[in-house]
């Protein structure tokens, strides 16, 4: 039997003018797990994000997402209607929130669409309509149900540029998960947090995971939040994929130590070059 | 210059301080002296000729040289001997029968205000006072608290008070509809943080629209007013259309150009709108169809002659401010309502980072679009106020300044503060036209206010935002 996987990217290709960011990319994300995509900087990990979230328009490539409402083609979508109709969160890799609203307000915006139609388009909402009141209930106890899982509960009413850095990271991943989504991309979340955050964070991520049910896409520098919860992870390298498969195969492949550790030395060097270091006497 | 929080040392650095007092004054002698020493006064027969007015040059030279020794007093830790004079001074000015009431005015507000800074150090100074910075904050919270009824209140008995007369009325209504244009802005601006610099086009697309509506089909003042507003709504979305797509300085030129495009195609479109000469003899409001005139047409009963009243102008200028009030008041009751609903928070969220708006789902163009046709409903209102209540209108008066000057009253209330606006525009509109007196030195005084505004409040004079939606009970926390 086959199982059509949550997202299937095929032959993505993301051109910017002469310069090839992605190159005939294409993978499956299955529908509650994890999947990281790695690689060293600028291998093209963001721009792949980018091109499924709507940002980047792909040169080339299908995008397909496949869930219980449907199945969309992400390339055909304006930004917007991927996050609305095709439910595809995201968080970003230098944070994104609104600063100078609360941490219960990011929460609150990312149920827009929702809460607009309770509104009936502002219009039942200004004249004070019962049906928008009971939505906003509905909308602060999932934006609770969400503070109190990233344990920003307490902080609730602050201003969410006020939070500590970590806290930020953490109120990002929670304002994505109010949009209820059913894939959920995180752009190195685990940046700038310090260890024992990165071990809250794993805990979190396989959480929702397994209580959410949804795919996670994770891009991330952190090797021990991607070994720790991923279940399937795909190397990128100068916009290729160069590996794809469990994290322990991953781990072991030589490409992929060649890309993060770079070539073996000697394989560089010209002839005459390694002529002389053999005549250099060793210990010296 | 002494530092504050090293009181009292051994000795004074007297001659350091007149030094400082006397450049000080020096600087304001040379100002003062082709600014206020002059003055051209109309000698009949002759023709102009010059009043030297050096009483005012020494008057003001005096007083910036006693406020800068008083100041560096305060700052060395003697707030108490500066105190009293001060405030001894600011009353016998205010309260004194001077010859030259400005100067006296001038002289008093400096003293008051050297009085407060004194009053002010005098309490950091005192045991147990809590940080310097923790006053503003506070007495911040308590007039947000406390002002929004006291104004509406003074608002709404504003034309009963036994000081106010017809000029008082007149002026009042022009801050009111300010004030009313401040919060139409503040949503476009303040809310959805999209700069516009040509918010007057709506102004006057509503204030033509009635103009010429009573012109030509003879609609009055009520039936115009949604047409008004309707128009610069469709208007505003015409403009949005194209240009919303660009942010912040690029989408403030082009709504610079929009605007003037507006007011020139007014100017040159005569056929319809007159030209220059704009629009005149537009009906005032009746009040539910009762007109207010002094002598009625046979037969026909005026707001006066039905309630059995006398006539006077007094009642439509008041009948005017209700109007304007009431407008006002809807526009903030409006705003109030929609921050908390959806469009409101995300007409936030976008003007916080239009890129996380898009990955949550939210559509910017139709958020933006939404916003700006708001606004310009909202002024289109004011503008058709303006026509019914000037009964004239030409392009003259949707010029640019206007823009900037509603721009300014946002900007300076505070970004998004609805009680920010009502202050500003008092200070902005309600002191020049008091200050009238001071003739050509007015807009020196409204750009010295503007200064004055970003210095001491560089993010306007209430910039504190109230959550729309809180999860715990205000209190829970400080």
């Amino acid at each position: 039997m086959t199982v059509v996987p949550l997202l299937s990217v095929q032959h993505l290709t993301m051109r910017f003018g002469g310069l090839v960011a992605i190159d005939d990319l294409s993978f499956d994300a299955a529908d509650r797990e994890i999947t990281a995509i790695i690689g060293p900087n600028g291998a093209g990990k963001t721009t792949v994000f980018n091109c499924l979230t709507g940002f980047y328009q792909p040169t080339v490539g299908r995008l397909t997402l496949t869930h219980g409402g449907g199945t969309f083609l992400l390339e055909r979508l304006e930004g917007h209607r991927i996050a609305k109709e095709a439910r595809v969160a995201r968080t970003f890799q230098n944070i994104r929130l609104f600063p100078r609203m609360t941490a219960l307000e990011n929460l609150v915006v990312a149920q827009h669409n929702r809460l607009m139609r309770a509104s009936g388009y502002t219009v039942l909402g200004l004249l004070g309509h019962p049906g928008y009141r009971r939505a906003e209930r509905e909308a602060v106890e999932l934006a609770r149900h969400w503070l109190e899982r990233t344990g920003l509960a307490d902080r609730a009413d602050r201003d969410a540029g006020s939070l500590p850095y970590g806290a930020q990271r953490r109120l990002e991943i929670a304002r994505a998960m109010c949009t209820r989504p059913a894939l959920l991309c995180l752009d190195e979340p685990a940046a700038g947090l310090n260890p024992r955050e990165s071990a809250e964070l794993n805990d979190l991520l396989l959480a929702v995971r397994e209580e959410e049910r949804i795919g996670i896409l994770l891009i991330e520098h952190d090797m021990s939040v991607v070994m720790g919860i991923s279940d399937h992870i795909v190397v990128l390298d100068y916009g290729k994929r160069i590996a794809d498969g469990s994290p322990r195969t991953v781990r072991n492949d030589p490409t992929v130590i060649r890309a993060y550790l770079g070539e073996e030395d000697d394989e560089e060097l010209p002839p005459e070059v390694l002529v002389d270091l053999r005549g250099v006497p060793p210990g010296c | 210059m002494a530092v504050a929080g090293d009181p009292a040392p051994a000795a004074p650095p007297i001659a350091a301080i007149l030094k400082d007092a006397a450049l000080a004054a020096i600087v304001t002698f040379a100002l003062a002296l082709p600014l206020v020493g002059f003055e051209t006064i109309d000698v009949s027969g002759v023709g102009l000729g010059l009043n030297f007015r050096f009483a005012a040059v020494a008057i003001a030279t005096a007083t910036v040289f006693l406020g800068r020794i008083g100041l560096a007093a305060i700052a060395l830790g003697r707030p108490i001997a500066v105190l009293v004079p001060s405030a001894g001074v600011a009353a016998a000015a205010a309260l004194g029968p001077w010859p030259m009431r400005t100067v006296a005015w001038l002289v008093a507000i400096a003293a008051a205000v050297l009085a407060l800074r004194a009053g002010l150090a005098l309490r950091r100074l005192a045991p147990g006072a809590g940080a310097g910075a923790a006053i503003p904050a506070r007495i911040v919270g308590r007039l947000r608290r406390v002002a929004p009824p006291l104004l509406l209140a003074l608002g709404v008995a504003f034309p009963f008070l036994p000081f106010t007369d017809q000029r008082l009325l007149d002026i009042a209504i022009l801050v009111v509809t300010y004030v009313m244009l401040g919060w139409g802005l503040n949503i476009v601006v303040g809310l959805a943080g999209l700069l516009d610099l040509g918010y007057v086009a709506f102004y006057a697309v509503g204030a033509y629209t009635f103009g010429l509506l009573a012109l030509n089909f003879d609609v009055g003042f009520w039936g115009a007013l949604p047409a008004a507003g309707a128009l610069a709504a469709m208007v505003g979305l015409l403009l949005g259309f194209p240009v919303l797509r660009l942010r912040g300085d690029y989408l403030a030129i082009v709504t610079l150009g929009f605007g003037e495009i507006i007011r020139i195609v007014l100017q040159n479109w005569w056929e319809v709108t007159g030209g220059p000469n704009g629009v005149s003899n537009i009906p005032r409001p009746t009040f539910f169809g009762l007109p207010f005139k002094a002598e009625p047409d046979e037969g026909e009963a005026t707001f006066a002659t039905f309630l059995g009243l006398d006539f006077s102008p007094a009642h439509r200028v008041t009948f005017l401010y209700f109007i304007i009030l009431a407008m006002a008041l809807i526009v903030n009751a409006f705003t109030r309502r929609i921050r908390r609903l959806p469009v409101g928070r995300a007409w936030e969220a976008l003007r916080e980072d239009e890129i996380a708006c898009r990955a949550l789902g939210i559509n910017p163009t139709n958020t933006k679009l939404s916003a700006f046709a708001i606004g310009a409903m909202f002024a289109g209102f004011a503008g058709s106020f303006f026509a019914a209540r000037q009964g004239f209108i030409s392009p003259e008066s949707f010029t640019f300044i206007e823009s900037a000057v509603i721009l300014a009253i946002v900007v300076l209330g505070g970004m998004g503060s609805q009680l920010g606006i009502v202050l500003a525009a008092i200070v902005l509109i309600g002191l020049p036209e008091f200050l009238r007196e001071l003739n050509q030195f007015r807009m020196l005084a409204f750009g010295a206010g503007m200064v004055a505004i970003m210095v001491w409040r560089p993010l306007g004079l209430l910039s504190h935002r109230e959550p729309t939606i809180r999860l715990h009970a205000t209190g829970d926390r400080a």
